[in-house]
């Protein structure tokens, strides 16, 4: 009886942790998004999403929006995050066994989650060295390179890992249909492994256009909406960074409100590719 | 066996060994044309490994080393230099868990015939709806073609595997206790469909179950511990067994 009521205090515990565990996590997301909309609601309006910013805007005056960075941020991360998908997808396949040896999988695993781990404004500076040896300026094109290395080993390795959970009797069944091994990898495999490639997708393109370190150098800062790949431009945490560091609490606000845009922006992108992802989900065999 | 009859498969000295493993050794085994062909043994005796070896499934593996000889209509299969899907596109695969391709019911079938034939969409449907038809699944789907092939029921979703193994016009088939994981009735579908399809295939059934063997049979290779055991047409197999090894295995003694 008196084990009994041991190992039951011990389950209510490890309960009581659990929950504070679980606690501390929602409760600073609803803390942030709660600041982030209390501080930036009212600063949020039309003329902040539909004009460029002008240099009053830094200066409290008013005079103009986020429009550039918004449209600069998604210049970067869209086309970063579709780069480091094909180049993603291309590695992960290759790391199956169908196609390479265990040993070099595992090297290469290891190389990827290292990368993984380096902090971003490693490969910011890393990209502005290259940039200035090749002579070129801060621009969406160095920005966008900058945002795919940092977002390749992320989805590499997700794709990577949901593709390893295919199960080797659909390969097999493939295989014995003649395909080979490249038709195998391209027609069948990421279709089973669609959801996991989805969530590698969106949790790389989440942390690239939430990345401020690795284009601060790179995609440098302007109030223009860039007009080619050679131009720089703003995106939304570098505004955030510029308008933040404000002293003047009205500028703050719209710091607060950048930050809202680009919560939208993440949470609109998140949902769509979830229902497009339901779509796909239904020929995953169990 | 009877002399008139085609050897369809042949295996001179082979040997498989996984991890170092010895799976399988020194097999020689001979398989009749359009005969169905029983492989029977007890658990992890190697009949699976065996039967991956006839279209080098084994390969996907890692570790694995193959020697001997596996010949196909006269064939060396395991020669180098060979096409492997070419090989593989010859037999049919149906596992004991049916595996559909993540598609839908009718690009199930028409995956195999957009890979290797350049046949227009036309020709494509209606080898798609007589496949369908020979594994008497056409009338259960016929109105959900495009339906996600993971809705269909287990033993539904064997029969598309065979639906889609005979479109690409295999010359073997070779089945890996496809009837375990099916209900009673089910299985009892798939059983009537190897049998019709013995007529214009080479079927090759790795099975546990001696009844089955029993019911469906033409011929029987009998492993234990990888090596075979004995091999022969049914009747004599079942009737006249001359190992006694084999004697013990079929009076239930050793399983």
């Amino acid at each position: 009886m008196e084990l009994l009521n041991k190992r039951t205090l011990e389950e209510n515990i490890f309960k009581i942790l659990m929950m504070i565990s679980i606690s501390i996590v929602v409760g600073s997301l609803i803390i942030i998004v709660a600041l982030v909309i209390i501080n930036g609601g009212p600063a949020l309006t039309l003329e902040l999403l539909t004009q460029t910013s002008s240099g009053e805007f830094y200066l409290g005056a008013g005079g103009g929006g986020i429009l550039n960075a918004i449209l600069g941020s998604l210049l970067l991360a869209l086309p970063a995050t579709g780069l480091a998908c094909i180049i993603g997808i291309a590695i992960a396949l290759y790391l199956q066994k169908d196609f390479t040896h265990p040993w070099v999988a595992g090297f290469v695993r290891f190389s990827l989650d290292i990368l993984w781990g380096i902090p971003s404004i490693i490969y910011g500076v890393f990209c502005f060295l290259i940039m200035i040896y090749l002579g070129m300026s801060a621009s969406v094109l160095v920005g966008i390179i900058a945002l795919t290395l940092l977002e390749i080993p992320i989805i590499t390795r997700y794709m990577d890992e949901s593709i390893k959970l295919v199960p080797i009797g659909l390969k097999e069944g493939a295989y014995s249909l003649g395909s080979t091994k490249f038709e195998t990898a391209v027609k069948v495999v990421p279709r089973q492994a669609l959801p996991g490639i989805l969530a590698g997708i969106l949790l790389g393109l989440g942390r690239g256009i939430g990345d401020a370190a690795s284009i601060l150098f790179t995609a440098g800062f302007t109030n223009r909406i860039p007009s080619s790949l050679f131009d720089s431009t703003a995106a939304l945490p570098t505004m955030i960074f510029q308008l933040s560091t404000s002293s003047l609490p009205i500028v703050r606000q719209k710091a607060s409100a950048t930050a809202l845009v680009l919560l939208l922006i993440v949470f609109t992108i998140s949902i769509l590719s979830r229902t497009l992802s339901k779509r796909y989900m239904k020929y995953v065999i169990k | 066996m009877s002399t008139e009859c085609r050897i369809q498969i042949e295996t001179k000295n082979l040997n498989v060994s996984f991890h170092g493993h010895h799976v399988l050794r020194n097999i020689d085994i001979k398989i009749p044309a359009k005969k169905l062909t029983a492989i029977i043994g007890p658990s992890g005796c190697g009949k699976t490994t065996l039967l991956k070896s006839f279209n080098r499934l084994l390969e996907i593996q890692d570790d694995v080393k193959i020697s001997g000889q596996i010949l196909v209509d006269g064939k060396n299969i395991l020669a180098p230099r060979l096409d492997v899907p070419d090989i593989r596109k010859k037999m049919g695969l149906l596992s004991q868990k049916p595996y559909p391709l993540p598609m839908s019911i009718h690009d199930n079938v028409a995956y195999g015939l957009r890979i290797h034939s350049n046949k227009n969409k036309g020709e494509i449907e209606s080898t798609v709806e007589h496949c369908l038809q020979e594994v008497g699944l056409w009338n259960e789907v016929k109105g959900r073609l495009h339906d996600p092939a993971s809705r269909l029921s287990v033993g539904q979703q064997q029969r598309l595997c065979l639906a889609r193994a005979i479109a690409v016009e295999p010359e073997v088939v070779l089945c890996d206790e496809p009837t375990s994981a099916l209900d009673p009735l089910a299985a009892q579908q798939i059983e009537k469909l190897l049998l019709k399809l013995k007529k214009d295939y080479t079927v090759v059934l790795v099975t546990h179950t001696l009844r089955q063997a029993k019911r469906v049979a033409d011929h029987v290779i009998f492993l234990y511990f990888g090596m075979v055991i004995e091999q022969g047409p049914a009747d004599e197999f079942f009737n006249n067994p001359k190992n006694p090894e084999t004697k013990a295995y079929l009076s239930g003694e050793i399983s």
